[in-house]
């Protein structure tokens, strides 16, 4: 239901008294609300929907969730499952 | 390839394949998950996540698509304000190609209506800035996700004193729908895969009950093809266990309470609400209307619209496909009445509804047998 | 929630075909081709039109000529990396080119809104100009007409273009065949997505250019190292996905594209992202779709790199006998999907 990218956020400042403020999107710029968000900081991510901020984006979540694909993989390894899939 | 952190990562086919072949490992028994959200659905069909999961997993796609579940009368409604002259009518992109009972919002506009696409609904605001001597109305829809953007315009609006800016509102509610879906005597769904963000905002507190009393297994799912696996690879362990539990799988992106300043502007502007569901009928409190601090923003009451009152006819079955009780194909109207280029239901509306994802890998899977 | 009637879940009556025109017939899907196909071909009917490409090929004297119009609405006027004027010249290029012709002389039609600021008009015919210049043509007649103010977005240009085909040279898209290879000059979707960073509403800033550029000189280079070129085309309105579409189908072919190899410069792909938008169907203004046999396919991708505006060019897929009339895509991880043309223009989703 909601596409929500996740950006950085470059610049925060007041605006018709909201807070808004830049994120970028891997190259592209975008002004984006960031009310939601009043604890976010220049230099962290954000995941942005229709033009708001919704969430701060918790990188080091995003680290283990990767880490824990990766630990799977290494089990699938030593239990020897067959690998099906070729390229 | 897109070098986009935190999105490319979670596309990574190398770890995708871990993620399948785990999944195959664990799923002993048929299980049918239904992913709510049309952003999971999207991902899944763009990226042939189903073709290459193990039989035993069925997805069903759920009703989470908060353009396909627009009811018919609210979009008649918006079509009947955007005809009003001198209203400039704005809407997110996706909303102008979806039927109402005989007109899109792209027909109003080909009449001389000003329908304008959008990107935020502070753009909306911005317009009713510049143009004063106009009525700017925005077309309010969207789950839990979108209602915050929404309820900063119609805030900032007040705020600003824009007397020439209103909103219709048609938001709608995930757990109501989860509701709805598990109470039908007909359920086949055993798993939800809960969509991500709409827990961003809401949080994952809701869930709870629900998994409680239904004795399902909710997880909350994000959106990239790593994302669902994980969720689907967490929804499997539980069901195999026999577990009900709501698990977070997207927790770079989702905390237990939500996003509390959203929660807060969310109860001050809008207040719970009966809401009808194109091609599943009224859900009772599924969705927010304004609240009564901001009836003036109210688009139904400033053009009178309230009164368009419109039966969806029982002509297709896509209330069966939404339920997971048939396939698409198995609908007598499926690829001939009913086609991406004149559908019928919801489901077909979308470019990713099942339907519409059945029409097109259908007609490729039917060619290729051949 | 006893008064829910779950067994009758019901469904709208279907939307009718429109009655008006509306902006998805110029929008380079399925509603323009079918325009094209339901009022056009039967009111014209003749059997140069059938070929249905981007240029008619005519016979003239024993020489073949190559014959193509478009017009130009584009807005804004000015956009990154280009302006109304100089698309106007390299879009009937183009167009002309993919028949595999050199196009030498180009006509220009200006409708022009009362009221536009000569000094815009004069920017604008400057860079025309120059772009013929640069592409090797000649402006060599025109016309004017003025519409009453807020009839026109400023200035609407038609070009029709004129080009001879060499000799040896069969460019068409039936001639795609099982087993040719589909090559790609450079990254998708630049054009398109430069002008939606400026359109009003959707705004972004943005390093993305529209690569509007004449491709005659690519296509002459192409040709002179793989003369059995069977399929050109520029893939403008609509994106790849459109343009494959109607080879597959005009040819009676499958395509299969490789996701992976598909060429996307980061910025644009994030602008996709951003705006739920595929760049399979953002248009390009300086590209083209090579179709040739299999065993060609390195020299035309060395022909192709080793130009300027082909340095991207890649190998992203091939023509098959499996799905005639479709195309698919391999999805990086492996599944297939079915790539259909779009009903109108591609829209921001937030879903």
């Amino acid at each position: 239901m909601c596409l929500g990218i996740p950006g950085k956020v470059t610049e925060i400042y007041e605006q018709q008294g909201i807070t808004m403020g830049k994120v970028d999107f891997g190259g592209i710029q975008k002004e984006i609300c960031l009310a939601y968000v009043p604890e976010i900081e220049v230099g962290e991510y954000t995941i942005v929907h229709v033009g708001f901020a919704i969430t701060r984006l918790d990188e080091e979540s995003a680290m283990e969730t990767l880490a824990l694909i990766d630990e799977l993989g290494i089990l699938e390894e030593e239990l020897g499952v067959p690998d099906e899939v070729s390229d | 390839m897109s070098p986009m952190k935190y999105l490319t990562e979670f596309r990574d086919p190398e770890k995708a394949r871990i993620l399948f072949d785990e999944i195959a490992n664990i799923t002993t028994r048929p299980w049918a998950i239904m992913e709510t959200c049309g952003g999971q659905t999207h991902s899944i069909i763009r990226n042939g996540i189903d073709q290459l999961l193990p039989d035993k997993i069925e997805l069903i796609h759920g009703p989470g698509c908060p353009v396909c579940v627009t009811s018919l009368e609210m979009i008649d409604r918006a079509l009947a304000i955007a005809a009003e002259p001198g209203v400039i009518f704005c809407s997110f992109g996706d909303m102008l190609r979806v039927p109402g009972s005989g007109k899109d919002l792209f027909t109003i506009k080909s009449e001389g209506g000003d329908v304008r696409i959008v990107y935020s609904p502070l753009d909306a605001v911005r317009m009713a800035q510049q143009n004063p001597d106009r009525q700017v109305v925005f077309f309010g829809i969207g789950f839990e996700t979108t209602a915050p953007a929404n309820a900063m315009a119609v805030h900032q609006a007040k705020q600003l004193g824009l007397a020439n800016f209103s909103m219709l509102v048609s938001h709608v509610l995930v757990p109501p729908a989860i509701e709805a879906i598990m109470q039908s005597p007909t359920n086949r769904v055993q798993g939800f895969l809960a969509a991500g963000h709409v827990c961003s905002v809401m949080g994952t507190w809701q869930y709870e009950p629900l998994a409680e009393r239904y004795n399902v297994p909710i997880v909350i799912t994000g959106f990239e093809p790593l994302d669902i696996l994980d969720g689907i690879r967490r929804c499997v362990i539980q069901l195999e266990a026999g577990r009900t539990e709501v698990d977070n799988a997207y927790a770079r992106a989702v905390q237990e309470k939500g996003n509390l300043p959203a929660q807060q502007l969310l109860a001050e502007v809008f207040v719970p609400a009966d809401r009808k569901w194109r091609g599943i009928g009224q859900i009772p409190q599924s969705g927010w209307r304004l609240s009564d601090a901001y009836a003036e923003f109210d688009a139904e009451r400033r053009f009178d619209v309230g009164g368009i009152v419109t039966q969806e006819s029982a002509v297709c079955r896509s209330g069966d496909v939404l339920r997971g009780q048939i396939k698409p194909h198995e609908c007598p109207a499926f690829g001939k009445e009913c086609t991406p280029r004149s559908p019928l239901g919801a489901t077909m509306v979308s470019s990713e509804g099942a339907c519409a994802a059945y029409y097109q890998y259908g007609r490729f899977a039917t060619l290729e047998q051949a | 929630m006893s008064d829910l009637d779950f067994e009758g879940w019901t469904c709208p009556l279907p939307l009718r075909d429109h009655p008006n025109i509306i902006l998805g017939h110029g929008g380079g899907g399925k509603l323009s081709a079918e325009l094209v196909e339901h009022l056009f071909l039967p009111a014209f009917q003749n059997e140069h039109l059938a070929s249905l490409g981007d240029s008619t090929v005519l016979d003239l004297g024993g020489q073949r000529l190559a014959f193509s119009t478009d017009s130009f609405v584009v807005q804004p006027l000015f956009f990154p990396g280009g302006s109304i004027g100089d698309l106007a010249v390299h879009g009937t290029v183009n167009d002309v080119a993919m028949s595999g012709a050199q196009p030498l002389y180009l006509s220009a039609g200006f409708i022009v809104e009362e009221g536009l600021p000569l000094a815009t008009l004069g920017g604008i015919v400057t860079r025309m100009g120059e772009a013929a210049r640069a592409a090797g043509v000649m402006l060599v007649t025109g016309d004017t007409k003025v519409v009453d103010r807020g009839h026109g977005d400023g200035v609407y240009i038609n070009t029709s273009g004129l080009g001879l085909i060499p000799e040896g040279v069969h460019v068409a898209a039936h001639r795609a065949s099982p087993g040719d290879a589909v090559l790609v000059s450079g990254t998708l979707g630049d054009h398109g997505m430069a002008v939606m960073s400026v359109r009003e509403g959707l705004e972004f800033e943005t390093v993305i250019e529209s690569d509007s550029a004449p491709l005659n000189g690519l296509v002459a280079d192409l040709l002179a190292a793989v003369p059995d070129v069977h399929t050109l085309r520029d893939p403008t309105r609509g994106g790849v996905a459109s343009a494959l579409n109607e080879i597959a189908r005009a040819a009676g072919v499958g395509i299969l594209l490789e996701e992976r190899h598909l060429p996307v410069k980061p910025a644009v792909q994030a602008a996709c992202e951003l705006l739920g938008m595929d760049p399979l169907y953002v248009a390009n203004e300086g590209k083209l779709i090579a179709i040739l046999p299999g065993e060609h396919a390195d020299a035309a991708l060395a022909a192709m790199q080793a130009h300027p505006l082909g340095s991207d060019a890649r190998l992203i897929g091939h023509v098959t006998e499996a799905h005639p009339g479709i195309l698919a895509v391999r999805t990086a991880f492996g599944a297939t999907r079915v790539v259909d043309m779009q009903v109108g223009e591609q829209l921001p989703r937030i879903c």
